[in-house]
């Protein structure tokens, strides 16, 4: 006889991550507070929206699979010339419309280079994620009759979204909007890595060889998941291009997917806010850093690669614990932990 | 009634090694099968071929008279072969009811679901309770499997392989490295498994293996040396010459 | 024709001298440096202000460039490479490449972003005219020098004492410990030999492929492709590669200016998925 208590209590178990903590509703609540009470911030506030899109699509595939991958601009660029050019032939005039195609065609090449990362170790992944990074930018700068070349994509006009929203010049339609598709998307992350599929990428990421010994079928996971990155990654690309009517090959630099992965590095991976509290940090760095010596930021970066490598990734990423500390402190739900069922009668 | 498992001529050469060397193994449904033989015979190379790890050089393997020489490992699970390994192979970040939980939700087809949230099906979540409870590890269900000690990572490891349903299930030396105190819930465990699951057990204790087979396999370098019920493997001298390595009356 | 061919042997040849410490720090100790154009770029940097500035002759001028990258390499090494060894490759690659920023950004602050030139000496300018081909006489000069690098290096590996204990240690560091190899002074000397080649490297090819502080990002990719299709496990897959590469970068450039440069992208990306271990290397994936 299976009394309903224990189920119960084993489901609260399973769901207790998909639960939403408070800290984690004050985060969205101060995002979206941002928006009316720092009106002078538009600009900067949609910068980090894409910035930090982009870092969740990473963390889709580094955090969660495993996959080292240096060339995550690839999809970011293609998904940003993409919209670009759909909005400056005006053949998908609606920029709504436009996201979703570049974001599909993202994740086409997505799906299509992810059979390259399959196979090897972690050093041939990095190397061919760079190639292809690099392959892009190659044709990019190649096909300039298309591309506009080193100049960059011009003569761009964006619609109003849905119609109705002109792109104003503050920024606010763009802020607005960035920001709103930032939380879908991070809603829809939220659901896939909380679910069986989520479960089995973690599982694959700790150890594939037992991943696969109970039927994980490995290398479908991994193509989903890069595929679904690839998109994520490709919306953040045409983001950037819609709000600053603009796409030029630096979208493609290999300083974007170093940049890249130190937002993810300052954030942690694995937990989904890693990438938007990284974002957060890495622009108030870049905005602060930049004021400084303008040309020679990337020296400074550079330490900060450095001396967090030196440090310990682990022990750097430890000011988070306390965060993860006072977020389970929080949730009432979670209740006592590890007492069975039997032992509460 | 077709065998459980089958071996064709099976080679696995490593360059020049031949690590499996023309293996015809029969394993009949519902046997306690062992395989026994001393180090370096090549048992786990073999296990690792019966599950796809490794690719043969030659020779069939078929599962309930299905091919699967050439099927990739998780297909085979999903055929309802399923192994444990000689040193554990876990997921050292979750906790054993997520790594229960996987293998259950795999063996249902509903691994690829990315819109449920996990421990929605109540069903399923029932199922991986039991299965908890069953090799006592409720107790600890939280825990990161890192953390377990070893006895309990064993009995993870085995509840994991349980945990897919197999028809045909290879042990690979499951009490390996466990504490004496610890080894009775494992051999419990193995003796209490479902008449109707085939067992193919790799083993070193002596005990063990003539306690709980019904059949046993000799391997030596690679290839089958000599085959037979408990009471015929013990009376063969050459068998103790294998292992205690007696020379032979020059 | 042969001119393209001539052309892209040295260009090879370069590559090779450029690359090979990589390959063997790779080899060797499992580490990713993406920093690897760094040393390079010292070193040109170093010919360019020693014969430009300062006066110094050309062929003087070399094998302090050689010398400057070497001990700058030692001194890394020991210093902070040695704490990294141990790390993960995504703690490599992001090791190396904060390394690569700071450099770029620190020479681009000394000495300005602009490219620079050395001023080579008035008989190494110009052409020979061999049987109908124009010989470039730097160009021969480079693989002059270049071969005979290669020639010295392939002999300190197969007849010195230090060559066998490199190579031990390349095939099973472990095992080469138990053995008694220093192996942690066998690969600071060869990271600083390596480094010193990667500067000589930079300055023979300030004047072909120009100079200036973007270069170890430029070239990084180029590095990798020799190690990637040549393997890290002899001296001869990363010298073939380079001579592959170079040609075909050449040739391609050259016949199909619209695709040149995919060309090596492409063989690339096609040997790591055909070979990941190398087109010339013998064994498996580390």
């Amino acid at each position: 006889m299976n009394p309903p208590t224990p189920d119960r209590k084993f489901t609260g178990r399973f769901g207790r991550r998909a639960h939403w903590h408070p800290l984690e509703m004050l985060f969205w609540i101060a995002a979206f507070a941002a928006y009316y009470l720092l009106p002078g911030k538009h600009l900067i506030l949609t910068e980090i929206a894409i910035l930090a899109l982009f870092a969740l699509s990473l963390d889709l595939v580094l955090g969660y699979a495993g996959i080292v991958s240096l060339g995550h601009a690839a999809f970011f660029g293609f998904g940003a010339y993409v919209a670009g050019l759909l909005a400056k032939h005006q053949i998908v005039s609606e920029p709504l419309l436009a996201l979703v195609l570049a974001g599909l065609a993202a994740m086409l090449l997505g799906f299509v280079t992810s059979f390259l990362v399959l196979r090897g170790s972690d050093l041939t992944r990095i190397m061919v994620t760079l190639g292809v990074a690099l392959v892009l930018r190659e044709i990019a700068n190649r096909y300039a009759w298309l591309t506009g070349g080193a100049d960059g994509l011009q003569g761009v006009n964006i619609e109003p979204l849905l119609g109705l929203f002109r792109f104003d010049m503050f920024g606010r339609t763009a802020h607005a909007y960035t920001l709103l598709v930032l939380f879908v998307l991070f809603l829809l992350a939220r659901r896939i890595v909380n679910s069986p599929f989520g479960l089995s990428l973690q599982a694959i990421k700790g150890n594939p060889l037992r991943a696969a010994a109970v039927g994980v079928a490995v290398n479908s996971r991994l193509v989903a998941v890069y595929s679904i990155a690839a998109f994520y990654a490709g919306i953040a690309g045409a983001l950037l291009t819609q709000t600053t009517a603009f796409a030029s090959l630096d979208v493609f630099s290999f300083e974007r997917s170093a940049d890249l992965l130190l937002v993810l590095i300052i954030g942690g991976t694995g937990y989904l806010y890693g990438g938007l509290i990284g974002a957060i940090v890495f622009k108030l760095m870049q905005d602060y850093l930049s004021a400084l010596t303008p040309q020679y930021w990337p020296f400074w970066i550079g330490l900060v690669l450095v001396v967090i490598v030196l440090v310990g990734r682990d022990r750097f990423n430890a000011w988070t614990v306390p965060l993860h500390k006072l977020a389970a402190r929080l949730d009432w739900r979670a209740g006592r932990s590890g007492r069975l069922a039997s032992e509460e009668h | 009634m077709a065998p459980a498992l089958q071996t064709f001529a099976l080679d696995k050469r490593f360059g020049g090694i031949i690590a499996a060397n023309g293996v015809s193994l029969t394993v009949e449904k519902g046997a306690r099968h062992a395989l026994i033989g001393p180090n370096g015979a090549g048992k786990t190379t073999l296990v690792n071929l019966l599950t796809g790890v490794l690719q043969p050089s030659g020779g069939r393997i078929l599962l309930d008279s299905q091919e699967i020489t050439h099927l990739r490992p998780h297909k085979r699970v999903k055929l309802g072969l399923s192994r444990t390994f000689q040193i554990n192979q876990l997921f050292a970040d979750l906790s054993p009811l997520e790594t229960v939980g996987l293998a259950v939700c795999e063996r249902r087809g509903l691994g690829g679901e990315w819109w449920r949230l996990i421990g929605s099906r109540g069903e399923l979540v029932a199922e991986v309770a039991a299965i908890l409870e069953r090799f006592g590890l409720a107790d600890v269900m939280d825990a990161r499997t890192a953390t377990l000690p070893y006895g309990k990572q064993r009995l993870l490891e085995i509840a994991v392989a349980i945990a897919s349903q197999p028809s045909v299930l290879l042990l690979d030396e499951p009490a390996a490295g466990v504490p004496e105190d610890e080894r009775h819930a494992i051999l419990a465990i193995v003796e209490a498994l479902p008449k109707d699951v085939t067992v193919l057990l790799i083993e070193h204790d002596m005990d063990l293996v003539f306690k709980f087979a019904t059949f046993i396999s000799v391997l030596v370098n690679g290839a089958l040396f000599v085959q037979g019920t408990p009471e015929q493997i013990a009376r063969d001298s050459r068998v103790r010459e294998v292992y205690l390595g007696e020379s032979a009356h020059a | 024709m042969l001119t393209i061919l001539f052309d892209g042997i040295a260009y090879g040849m370069l590559l090779f001298v450029l690359a090979c410490g990589l390959a063997v720090t790779l080899g060797l100790m499992n580490f990713i440096n993406l920093a690897h154009g760094a040393f390079a770029m010292a070193g040109g940097y170093c010919t360019v202000i020693l014969v430009n500035r300062w006066g110094v002759p050309f062929f003087a001028a070399l094998p302090m460039a050689f010398l400057l990258s070497a001990l700058l390499g030692l001194l890394l090494e020991r210093t902070l490479y040695v704490h990294v060894y141990r790390k993960s490759h995504l703690d490599q690659v992001l090791f190396t490449i904060g390394l690569v920023f700071m450099s770029v950004a620190a020479v681009d602050y000394v000495v300005g972003s602009g490219q620079v030139f050395v001023r080579l000496p008035d008989w190494l300018q110009g052409q020979f005219n061999v049987f109908g081909i124009g010989v470039g006489r730097y160009r021969l000069l480079i693989i002059i020098v270049c071969g005979l690098l290669t020639l010295v290096l392939q002999l300190v590996l197969s007849r010195t004492r230090f060559g066998s204990r490199l190579r031990a240690a390349v095939d099973d560091t472990r095992v080469a410990r138990g053995l008694g190899i220093r192996v942690d002074a066998v690969f600071a000397v060869t990271f600083a030999v390596g480094s010193g080649l990667a500067g000589l490297g930079g300055a023979l090819g300030t004047e072909i492929v120009g100079l200036d502080p973007a270069f170890p990002l430029k070239f990084m990719i180029y590095f990798l492709i020799v190690v990637t299709v040549g393997g890290t496990t002899s001296i001869t897959g990363p010298f073939l590669a380079s001579l592959l590469l170079g040609i075909g970068d050449v040739a391609g450039k050259y016949y199909l200016p619209t695709l040149g440069a995919f060309v090596i992208y492409t063989i690339m990306i096609v040997v790591l998925i055909v070979r990941p271990q190398g087109l010339f290397s013998r064994g498996s994936v580390r």
